[in-house]
């Protein structure tokens, strides 16, 4: 308690260096909180966004089909199983059959993918009852960013070509009834939404899908012969990869920011210890010992962390609290990163991520300031009395 | 070592390493202090004055010989043994008079107690009574920035004296103060010795401090070359 109570006095005393100390180590901690407050917000809002409009909990893929082959795509189709039919009648599943087309906008040829849904369907987050809605013969459904490389109004018509099960061209004009806004990049670029009754009839499958998407509530689904279950993880695998590879940039980040802080901390300990050798041969000749003196040493660097906590608490919190509320908005071009985020950002922040990281902190800060305080006990106190080392 | 002897010592010898040679600070002193002395060693710089004070005040150990502080053996002491003795038993001051530059008066003075862990209420009032001795009870909360050479020199002598001490080391006390303040520091350290009957050694080289002793050793080369009682009618009032 004694050697706490000279540590506060201490470092109370030394005023202005305390303070810059404090408040650039009180910046590499709300700096390094709201920075991984970001990326989880970017994590979860992303992975959510593809859950509810996209992923559901997995997904069941036709035997043959694959996303990333698209000469395997027109064979990617099946009658879908008793078993599988059962979860859409109870709305916990939705059918999607999928091929390749080609539009016809303005004169223009675009390659896109046909995708039928049923407008009734309210597992995934889209707004396909649009496309229940009109009495057109073929509504067609668009996300913005499709609808802009496009050039497509609402109420426009497209001409819309494809091949049937046979492998015969066929082309018909469809309506654009709805143009929707989604985070989501890959149930937007490219794609064209149609009922799937239609899509059905225009390519001879009825009663077949390429996929079917579980509802995101459903935890556990049967087994189908013919037809192969990608739970989440596996959907969610790629995005995942991705910010494991930013997470190391980030990791450098934070590690070269924390360092400067830290720096800081050894920098003041070891002039700290120079400029106050006499001080600490006094403290010796006073009575104290080695260990008491690079206790006090230590404690003082360590207490720098505390008081950086406590600032940067006083304007952290309100910080983080308002870009958690508020959001962070993003520019336009943030479309382009080819991630489901939106035009806001809500950074998201635990109890246990602000003390896990202001724990870790503190750490580092102590053993850092404990470093240089080794010196004291090669220390000749009659020497440091002189003001030697 | 008789009952009314402090400190003694027996063919002390200090060496330190110059390199390739060896230095002998102090060469084979056997000295001896009662309690209550007020004794100088004196001599030219580098003669091995604060050589001696250090080791008596046990912050440092001798090469050889045997030196008794207080009934324990110096060159027997662990270091927590050896801080444990100077923080209850021995007062030092110095010529810089080493305050802590963050503390106030009050918190200098007040530092030896805290080490010792004395309670507060008695902690404050022993501190007022060292300052009220060295006259420095309305300057508690000034720090040692604010205070002037000769003021310096009382409050490092009220940290010296505030837990009561047997001895008191004092190493050039007067060397960076003017004459004025010299004198005053010195009679408040007479008083002091006749008040707590706490023995002052002093290192020193200056007139003004030497004419206050009542015991001086000369010391030159690290030798003991006179050691004599001055008589007491003889210092200044």
């Amino acid at each position: 308690m004694m050697i706490f109570k000279l540590a506060i006095r201490n470092i109370l005393g030394a005023g202005l260096r305390t303070w810059l100390n404090v408040i650039v180590l009180s910046l590499a901690f709300v700096t390094i909180i709201l920075s991984i407050g970001i990326n989880q917000g970017l994590v979860t809002q992303i992975s959510t966004s593809m859950i509810k409009s996209e992923i559901g909990s997995g997904q069941y893929w036709q035997a043959n089909y694959d996303p990333y082959d698209p000469f395997s795509l027109q064979d990617a189709h099946a009658v879908i199983p008793g078993d599988i039919e059962d979860l859409i009648e109870q709305k916990k599943a939705v059918p999607v059959l999928l091929t390749q087309g080609t539009i016809y906008p303005q004169g223009r040829i675009m390659p896109v993918f046909l995708k039928g849904i049923p407008a009734e369907q309210a597992v995934l987050q889209m707004p396909s009852a649009a496309l229940g809605t009109g009495d057109e013969e073929l509504p067609a459904l668009v996300g913005a960013r499709m609808a802009k490389s496009a050039a497509l109004n609402l109420g426009d018509t497209v001409t819309l070509r494809w091949r049937d099960k046979n492998g015969t061209f066929d082309a018909k004009d469809a309506v654009i009834v709805h143009i929707m806004n989604t985070t989501v990049g890959t149930i937007d670029n490219m794609q064209v939404w149609l009922p799937l009754t239609k899509l059905q009839e225009m390519m001879g499958l009825p009663g077949e899908a390429s996929l079917v998407i579980v509802d995101e509530n459903i935890e556990t689904v049967p087994e189908v012969s013919g037809w192969d279950f990608k739970d989440q993880d596996f959907l969610l695998k790629d995005f995942r990869e991705l910010i494991k590879t930013r997470a190391i940039a980030r990791s450098i980040f934070y590690v070269l920011l924390l360092f400067v802080a830290v720096i800081a901390i050894f920098d003041t300990q070891f002039l700290s210890i120079f400029e106050r050798r006499k001080e600490i041969g006094t403290l010796i000749s006073l009575g104290m010992t080695k260990a008491k003196v690079i206790q006090l040493f230590t404690l003082e660097g360590a207490l720098h962390g505390f008081l950086a906590a406590l600032v940067g608490a006083a304007y952290g919190i309100p910080l983080i609290n308002y870009l958690a509320r508020r959001g962070i908005d993003l520019p336009q071009s943030s479309d382009s990163f080819g991630l489901a985020l939106g035009h806001t950002l809500y950074p998201t922040y635990s109890t246990m991520l602000v003390l896990s990281i202001t724990v870790f902190i503190l750490i580092v800060v102590t053993i850092v300031s404990y470093l240089p305080t080794r010196n004291i006990s090669k220390l000749n106190p009659t020497d440091a009395l002189r003001g030697r080392l | 070592m008789q009952d009314s002897q402090l400190i003694e010592t027996q063919n002390l010898v200090k060496k330190f390493p110059m390199g390739r040679e060896t230095l002998v600070a102090l060469d084979n002193i056997s000295l001896s202090f009662s309690k209550g002395e007020f004794s100088g060693i004196i001599g030219p710089s580098g003669s091995g004055k604060t050589t001696f004070l250090n080791i008596i005040g046990t912050l440092d150990v001798p090469s050889e010989g045997n030196v008794n502080v207080l009934g324990a053996q110096v060159e027997n002491l662990s270091h927590k043994e050896a801080a444990q003795l100077r923080n209850r038993h021995i007062g030092f001051i110095f010529q810089t008079f080493n305050l802590l530059p963050v503390y106030t008066v009050f918190e200098n003075v007040e530092f030896p107690l805290l080490l010792q862990g004395v309670p507060v209420d008695k902690r404050k009032q022993a501190v007022m009574d060292a300052l009220d001795w060295v006259g420095l009870a309305d300057r508690a909360k000034s720090r040692p920035n604010q205070l002037s050479g000769g003021e310096s020199q009382r409050v490092a002598i009220a940290r010296a004296i505030v837990k009561k001490p047997s001895l008191i080391l004092a190493d050039e006390p007067t060397a960076n103060l003017d004459a004025e303040n010299s004198h005053n520091v010195l009679q408040t350290m007479v008083q002091l010795n006749q008040e707590l009957e706490a023995t002052f050694i002093f290192s020193t080289h200056d007139e003004k401090v030497i004419q206050y002793l009542r015991r001086k050793i000369s010391l030159i080369d690290g030798k003991v070359v006179k050691d004599e009682a001055m008589d007491l009618v003889a210092q200044p009032s």
